[in-house]
This record gives C-alpha cells, sequence and structure tokens, in this order.
C-alpha cells in the first residue's frame, strides 16, 4: 500500500492514489496528483502516457476503479452532477455542435448547471454569455451558426461555452490540437489571461515549448505515472525531456518569453 | 421569401430582418418571481401559426364528410348547441377522431423529435429505426393471443417497442451507441419484424386477420371515444416528464463528454427519454396502427420553420398534430366514399421525404 503524499494545503482538487483506465484495463496505477490553486496546470508527456486519462478522471468523466478524486476534501462522486458541474469545468478533446446552432446559443449551452426546470435564463445567465463572447472575442460572431466558423474560431467558441460555466476551475484537453500555430498562440493567450483572472487552469499540451511557456505548474507522465512535477525552469532539462519524451535535446533560453525553449537534436547533431 | 406552407401570411413575419439574430429573437421573461425564461420569439409565432393552421383544419375535418355540416352550426354544436343531427354527427362521428388525429400526430411529433435529437440525425425517427414496427409486432401479438381492448393492446405495443428498443441498441452497441450505426441497424431491425408481422397474421384466424390487416395499415377509421380516452390520458402524463428531460437531452446534442462536463447524468437521460418516447409511438400505435413518416417529418417541418438547430418539443407536437389531422382529411375525403386508412397517406407524402433524406444523407457519410 503506498503512502499518501500530505494533501497540498492549497489544492482543491487532487487524485488520490487513484486506478484508472478504459474498460477495466488501466493506464495509470495509483496515481496521485495535486492541482496548486491559482495555477496553469499543464500535464505533459508522450502519447498515451495517460494525460487525457487523467484529466477525465478529475472531470469525473471516467471513475477510478481504486482510489478517489477529491474537491475541497470531499470525493467527486458524491457531488450532484450539476453541483461538480459549477465547480469544475472541462473542454472536452471531441465536441459536436449541433447543426445550425449559432455562436450565442452554444455558449449559452454552458449555463446549463446553473439553471432550474422553472429559472432557466436568469439576467446571470446573460451576463456569464455576453462576458464569455467578451473575453473569447467572439461577440462578433454571436449570430453565426457555428458550422460557418473557421477551426480557430471554432475552438475559441466552445472555449466561451466553458467559460459561460463560470466554474472556478477549468479543465482543458488538448485544446490547440488542429490548430494553426497563430490560432494555438492565440488561445494560449487567452489562457494565459484567463489565468491572469484568477482561475485555476488544466491543460493537457502536446507541445512542450508552449507547456514550458504558458504554464506555471509542469507535471511530466509516462507510462501512467507523474515523472515529475514543479516549475518549467525546474522540469524542462535537456535529461528529463530524454528520460520522458525519449528524445535527445537541447534546452536553451527562450529569447523573447526567457523561459526554457527545447531544441531537439534529430539527426543534424550526429556525428 | 418563399412563403412556407401551413405557417401562410407568418412567413412573412418570420423572414422579416430583424428575427435573423438571436439577441433580438430571444426576449428575457420573467412572468413569476424565481421564474424565467428565454423565449424565443420566432418559435412562439410558428408554434402559434402551427396551432391555428391546427385549429382551421379541425373545423374543417368537422365539417365536411357524407353530410356536410356547415362551419356556424359546427361551432354551435361545440359550443354545446346544434340540431340532434349535427351532435349526432360532429359530437359523436367526427369530434373523438379529429380529436385522436390531432393528439396521436402530437405524441408520434413529438417522440420524433427525441429520438432524432438521441440519434443526432433525421433518420433517427422511430418508424426508420424499428420502434413502431416493434410496437406494432408486440400490439399484434396480444390482440391475436388475447383478443385485448385499448389498454392491453398498449402494454403489448410498449412491450414490443421496448423489446426492440434493447435489440437495436445490442446490436448496434460498440463502446457506446453512435448514431448512424444504430440507424442502419434499426432499418435492419424494422424490415425483420416487418415479416414477423406478415407471417403473425397469416397465422391468425380470418375475423383476427382481417382486424389486424385494417389497425395494420394505420387508419383512425372507426375510432371513437373509446380510443381517445386512454390516449389523452397517457399524452398527459408522458409529455411533462419529456418536456422536463428536453434541457438535458438539448446538452446531450453537444457530445457525451460535452454534456457530462456540464452535469448531465448522460446515460439517465438517455435511457429515460428513450422510454418514454417508445411509450409515446407505442400509444400511438396501439390506438390508430403504426402511421409512417409523421415522427419522421414533423420534427424537420418545425425545425425548418422555427430555425431551431435543437430538440423543440412543442413545435413538434404541434406540427405532428396538424400534419396527421390535414393527412386523415385528404385520406378520407380524396376518393370519396371510400375511406383511405391515413397510413397509405403518410406513406405516399412522407416515403418520398425519406428518400430524399436517405440520398442526402448517403452523400454526406
Amino acid at each position: 500500500m503506498p503512502v499518501t503524499p500530505p494533501a497540498h494545503p492549497d489544492s482543491r482538487l487532487r487524485a488520490d492514489d487513484v486506478t484508472i483506465g478504459y474498460d477495466k484495463r488501466p493506464i495509470s496505477e495509483h496515481l496521485s496528483v495535486q492541482i496548486p490553486d491559482g495555477s496553469f496546470t499543464v500535464i505533459v508527456g508522450p502519447n498515451a502516457c495517460g494525460k487525457s486519462t487523467l484529466l477525465r478522471g478529475l472531470a469525473r468523466l471516467l471513475r477510478p476503479s481504486a482510489g478517489q478524486v477529491l474537491l475541497d476534501g470531499r470525493s467527486i462522486t458524491t457531488f450532484g452532477g450539476k453541483e461538480l458541474a459549477r465547480e469544475v469545468g472541462l473542454l472536452p478533446q471531441t465536441s459536436v455542435a449541433p447543426d445550425g446552432i449559432t455562436v450565442f446559443d452554444l455558449v449559452a449551452r454552458g449555463r446549463y448547471p446553473h439553471q432550474k426546470l422553472i429559472r432557466q435564463w436568469s439576467l446571470a445567465d446573460e451576463r456569464a454569455v455576453t462576458g464569455a463572447l467578451a473575453a473569447t472575442s467572439t461577440t462578433a460572431l454571436s449570430v453565426r451558426p457555428v458550422d460557418e466558423l473557421s477551426g480557430g474560431q471554432r475552438q475559441r467558441v466552445w472555449v466561451a461555452m466553458a467559460l459561460a460555466q463560470e466554474t472556478p476551475i477549468l479543465l482543458l484537453d488538448e485544446p490547440t490540437t488542429f490548430l494553426d500555430i497563430a490560432h494555438q498562440i492565440e488561445l494560449l493567450e487567452l489562457f494565459r489571461h484567463l489565468h491572469s483572472q484568477g482561475r485555476t487552469l488544466v491543460a493537457v499540451l502536446h507541445d512542450l515549448n508552449h507547456a514550458a511557456r504558458y504554464a506555471t505548474h509542469l507535471i511530466a507522465m509516462k507510462d501512467g505515472r507523474v515523472v515529475a512535477e514543479g516549475t518549467p525552469r525546474e522540469l524542462v532539462t535537456e535529461e528529463l525531456v530524454e528520460e520522458v519524451f525519449g528524445l535527445r535535446c537541447r534546452v536553451i533560453d527562450d529569447p523573447v518569453a526567457g523561459c526554457p525553449l527545447v531544441i531537439p537534436l534529430g539527426t543534424a547533431s550526429l556525428p | 421569401m418563399t412563403p412556407d406552407d401551413g405557417s401562410g401570411r407568418a412567413s412573412f413575419v418570420l423572414r422579416s430582418p430583424e428575427f435573423q439574430a438571436p439577441h433580438h429573437r430571444s426576449t428575457l421573461r420573467r412572468a413569476l418571481p424565481g421564474f424565467s425564461l428565454r423565449v424565443d420569439v420566432r418559435l412562439v409565432l410558428v408554434c402559434l401559426a402551427l396551432s391555428l393552421a391546427t385549429v382551421a383544419v379541425f373545423l374543417v375535418a368537422l365539417s365536411v364528410g357524407d353530410y356536410n355540416i356547415p362551419l356556424a352550426d359546427v361551432i354551435k354544436t361545440l359550443t354545446g348547441g346544434g340540431t340532434p343531427q349535427s351532435r349526432l354527427v360532429v359530437g359523436e362521428w367526427r369530434l373523438p377522431r379529429a380529436l385522436l388525429g390531432i393528439a396521436i400526430g402530437a405524441a408520434l411529433g413529438m417522440s420524433g423529435a427525441v429520438f432524432q435529437s438521441l440519434t443526432r440525425n433525421p433518420l433517427g425517427s422511430p418508424d426508420i429505426i424499428g420502434f413502431s414496427t416493434g410496437a406494432y409486432t408486440g400490439g399484434l401479438v396480444v390482440i391475436l393471443l388475447f383478443g385485448g381492448g385499448y389498454l392491453q393492446t398498449a402494454a403489448g405495443a410498449v412491450g414490443g417497442g421496448l423489446a426492440t428498443a434493447a435489440l437495436v441498441y445490442a446490436l448496434a452497441y460498440r463502446r457506446g451507441i453512435q448514431g448512424f450505426r444504430l440507424i442502419i441497424v434499426g432499418i435492419g431491425v424494422s424490415a425483420t419484424l416487418a415479416s414477423v408481422n406478415s407471417w403473425l397474421v397469416t397465422r391468425a384466424n380470418v375475423v383476427d386477420a382481417m382486424q389486424a390487416a385494417v389497425w395494420g395499415s394505420g387508419s383512425l377509421n372507426g375510432l371513437g371515444y373509446d380510443q381517445l380516452w386512454p390516449v389523452l390520458g397517457l399524452l398527459l402524463v408522458v409529455s411533462p416528464v419529456l418536456l422536463a428531460h428536453a434541457p438535458a437531452l438539448r446538452q446531450l446534442e453537444l457530445g457525451d463528454d460535452a454534456a457530462r462536463a456540464l452535469g448531465v447524468r448522460a446515460e439517465m437521460v438517455r435511457l429515460s427519454s428513450l422510454m418514454w418516447g417508445i411509450v409515446l409511438v407505442a400509444i400511438a400505435t396501439a390506438a390508430a396502427g403504426p402511421i409512417a413518416f409523421i415522427a419522421l417529418v414533423a420534427p424537420q417541418i418545425s425545425r425548418r420553420l422555427t430555425g431551431t438547430a435543437t430538440l423543440a418539443l412543442l413545435p413538434a407536437a404541434v406540427a405532428g398534430a396538424l400534419l396527421l389531422l390535414a393527412s386523415d382529411l385528404v385520406a378520407q375525403r380524396a376518393f370519396a366514399p371510400t375511406q383511405l386508412p391515413v397510413g397509405v397517406m403518410t406513406v405516399i407524402v412522407g416515403g418520398a421525404y425519406f428518400v430524399w433524406l436517405l440520398i442526402r444523407e448517403g452523400r454526406r457519410q
């Protein structure tokens, strides 16, 4: 029985010795993670290392077969459906926009956990949606059908929906996948802005350099285990990148942001 | 600016520019303290227009027939007056049939809206994916074995519908349910059940077979108050349940992950609305037999008229009522004095639409 690490004093959301996977095939066993409050935590690691699985566990989309995920010291399985959705939001990897739905109507769907059968639309809902549209610069798109938008615009609209949910903690499952580099940076800047406003963000990202640049806290995973945790400065080293990703690289200081920058060696460095 | 059929003059209003923007389309309404709702103006107008059209067809249906009763006398009869003759023709013969047309049409329209929302596909309506055929099989078994009345037949239809749904689900299940696979499997199961139904009828004695055949073509002929009251009663019980599920069903249209992250208990909502949707189909089938295509077409019509991309139960219900009532009127009068079963009428109209949909969906896949 592994020893449970002491609870992080400032960590509302944590996974406590969880075993989690699909169809009873565990991807992670005895995994313990704490999400520091107010952090922009990014989970990195090679494909199939269990990053998204962990995130889905934190969002209660997957039920651990052992251990538990705790919010404020209480197992998230004891929360009501809407109750948890008012605390923890998730931008899933895949979502479907109903045919012809407008941006405003889609973002308004984010208000569901705040609504009741007899109180379906309040001024607070209206304000949250308007605010989410403004925060993601999608106000001008609000009357457009979602399926007419470009990939970058569409992703911003989904972020707006998650924002309209107004949760203190927001989980983002590979939010930049399928976007070109300009739209990736645009979205990451938006996340940084949201984080600066006091939200706790947890993202799964593929690009290590993006993670190093935008995260305040990194969690590196490999084969379903947490290999290392800490600030990008502590974590992004040539040794760790080789250990986690099996990639030989140089790490230099990013000339623009000052954070670590990973330069893969590839075959160019071979003698 | 093409006028939409069925909405008449209202189409002009519906297409005017101020209804393009959702901000303008919807207004915040606080009728009572603590009660609030976002009201889509166009949706309300469409519901009103469809309801008015339904009332108009309803009055015509009460008025015309082998004995023409002038509209003035129809209204007199409805308000408690009228001659003994008009009370018999309108009150006893035509009124229950017209009301049944409305109730059954509404039930089919709502169930179609629910299933199309669940499968995220216009083809996912109960008459295509075999639930109606299964309900018919269940009812048929009850009639042939027990010779039951409405409630027994309805119970058999509910059982048949649920069993078919379970079968289609089991066959289509592969790490979750994907809409299009469910539809393909459903069409297959539906075809198999149709031959089971034919076989059941051939095994029956002549009287039962006649009854089953008449019922099986989907018809309001000869229906009266005996069928009306149970249909209305069940409809009034089931509709509120589905209306209560509607917000969660709309969330499910975003995909399971997004819906669950927003606090929807996805499996519970899906199973419950699936079950109650089948009960609606069974209610209709037990009374009038399998009337095809109303469940398929009504939600699509309401969707195009309201411009809403998502589940809207009330407009689908009203569109279904109007469609069935109007189809029944045409079926009665087109070859008078011969009365066609309304099911024949809906197959002709809906069948063409179905083929068009199949071609369009086929291209999309």
